[in-house]
């Protein structure tokens, strides 16, 4: 039986990097191609691809190479770089450690792209004040991508966890080739005129430089610009803007930043009616207990004739009153929500009702008019009426004291 | 109240927001502000009823023939997957 060496992965890129370092032209190549995913993070080093249309080749320039570089390096940026081809054991892949780059004139595609952004930024595509605002609660989200990437799954599953059953629309477009524009367009003005939509994302899946052509498009630009309701472009590439991230309202980094941005937490939004309806009820209350403190002080009242209907007028107000709320909370008692539940038993047990029903009363000119608060409002011999729970009294003022 | 049907979850969550910012300020008697309190309830529950009118619905619009033809949208693999 034949004896079989099994390697560790480190052994065999051990290996192949012996292998590379032994070969006399990596050490030392020239290659000529254009800039694409350039990052430059905090610690000075420089990343980027080189890329023709055929082979993209990764490469790192450290910082005491990169420092001092006197032309700005750009995606687009057409280069030949001098450098050692190496392996980079933990991403296993090989690159270009660049010792030295130069300009080689920009890339063709680069500066047709820079004259049209260029051009439609005169025309006032990209100005910060048409930029509009997004509904906070959108009746319908409307989507165009592919209808089997990645980006619609992302999209639907983070719109459902934020507002379950929130009602989308899909408008399947190709993201990339050649009918991609047109697509794109078409379906944008689709869902604007039928969708019945708020608020529309466009976007697609995450990936390099090359598969973002028809984002950059006067055609899709032109199509957003128009659209009726505002656009959240998530095109899905950090480092360059495409002009549909720059026309667009809104411009989110993934599919599913772009959800969450157009889509609220249904919880959230429950919390904030909540928060009101309880501000509304300490407002009440607050202005119901300088009432009663008012009242307090009106200590004498003696019973007064007053023809009954008056009386049963008053009753049946207060009943209606309070039929009314009870009535509108019961109906919502069969919601779904159990917080809702708790609030509507709050208020009800906040409503001036149930003041009244605690033993405290509303005093006032007899016929009507707004409550009396002070005793300096009336004069020792006028009649008062006081509104009970149940019932009204009319009374006569003995003594006003302050 | 005519038009009260139209109105968005975001135009009565800004009335609530007035009715709520009337009450807690000083000027208003106390019949007004048993009045506001019952706008701001009704309106609470306006705003409750926009936020279940949502159908779920999940859908596709196609181009047939020149046409524009709305479908329920399924997905493969169902709808509770993860991310």
């Amino acid at each position: 039986m034949p004896e079989v060496k099994v390697l560790a992965v480190r052994e065999l890129t051990a290996y192949l990097q012996r292998l590379m370092s032994n070969d006399g032209r990596l050490a030392n190549v020239w290659v000529k191609g254009e800039i694409s995913n350039l990052r430059s993070p905090a610690s000075g080093h420089l990343y980027f691809s080189l890329k023709d249309p055929a082979a993209t080749l990764r490469c790192v320039m450290f910082q005491g190479r990169s420092r001092g570089l006197a032309m700005g390096l750009r995606d687009g940026l057409e280069v030949i770089a001098r450098g050692q081809v190496a392996i980079y054991p933990r991403d296993g892949v090989y690159q270009l450690y660049v010792a030295e780059i130069f300009p080689a004139g920009t890339g063709l595609a680069s500066l047709a792209l820079q004259e049209l952004t260029a051009r439609l930024e005169r025309e006032g595509l990209f100005a910060t004040d048409r930029k509009r605002p997004l509904p906070l609660l959108p009746r319908r989200v409307g989507l165009v991508t592919s209808p089997t990437g990645a980006a619609l799954r992302d999209m639907i599953t983070i719109s459902r966890r934020r507002f379950p059953g929130i009602e989308l629309v899909l408008a399947p477009a190709r993201v990339q080739g050649e009918a991609a524009p047109r697509q794109l367009a078409l379906a944008l003005e689709l869902l604007a005129k039928r969708g019945g939509v708020d608020v529309i994302i466009i976007g697609r899946g995450g990936g390099s430089a090359e598969d973002l052509s028809a984002f950059n498009t006067e055609m899709v630009a032109r199509a957003i610009y128009a659209c009726p309701v505002p656009v959240i472009a998530a095109v899905g590439h950090e480092t360059d803007l495409t002009l549909a991230d720059r026309v667009a309202d809104r411009r989110a980094p993934t599919p599913s930043a772009a959800a969450e941005m157009a889509v609220p937490v249904r919880a959230e939004l429950e919390q904030r009616l909540e928060s009101l309806a309880k501000r509304a009820r300490r407002g009440l209350e607050h202005r119901l207990e300088l009432a009663r403190a008012r009242l307090e002080r009106l200590t004498k009242s003696s019973g007064l004739d007053r023809p009954r209907q008056e009386l049963y007028y008053r009753q049946q107000y207060l009943d209606s009153l309070e039929q009314r709320l009870l009535a509108s909370w019961e109906r919502r008692s069969r919601e779904r929500e159990q917080g809702l539940k708790l609030l509507a038993a709050r208020l009800e047990a906040a409503s001036p009702l149930a003041i009244l029903a605690r033993g405290y009363a509303v005093c006032r000119r007899p016929g009507g008019g707004p409550p009396l608060k002070s005793s300096r409002q009336v004069l020792p011999g006028e009649k008062v009426e006081v509104i009970l729970r149940e019932g009204l009294l009319q009374c006569q003022v003995e003594e006003a004291r302050e | 109240m005519p038009g009260e049907e139209q109105l968005t979850f975001e135009a009565a969550l800004q009335k609530l927001e007035e009715v709520v910012k009337a009450l807690e300020g000083e000027g208003l008697t106390l019949e007004d502000s048993l009045a506001y309190y019952q706008e701001g309830i009704r309106l609470v529950r306006l705003c409750r009823q926009r936020l279940s009118e949502v159908e779920g619905k999940l859908q596709v619009l196609l181009l047939q023939d020149g046409e524009v033809v709305t479908r329920e949208l399924s997905l493969p693999g169902g709808e509770n997957h993860g991310t």
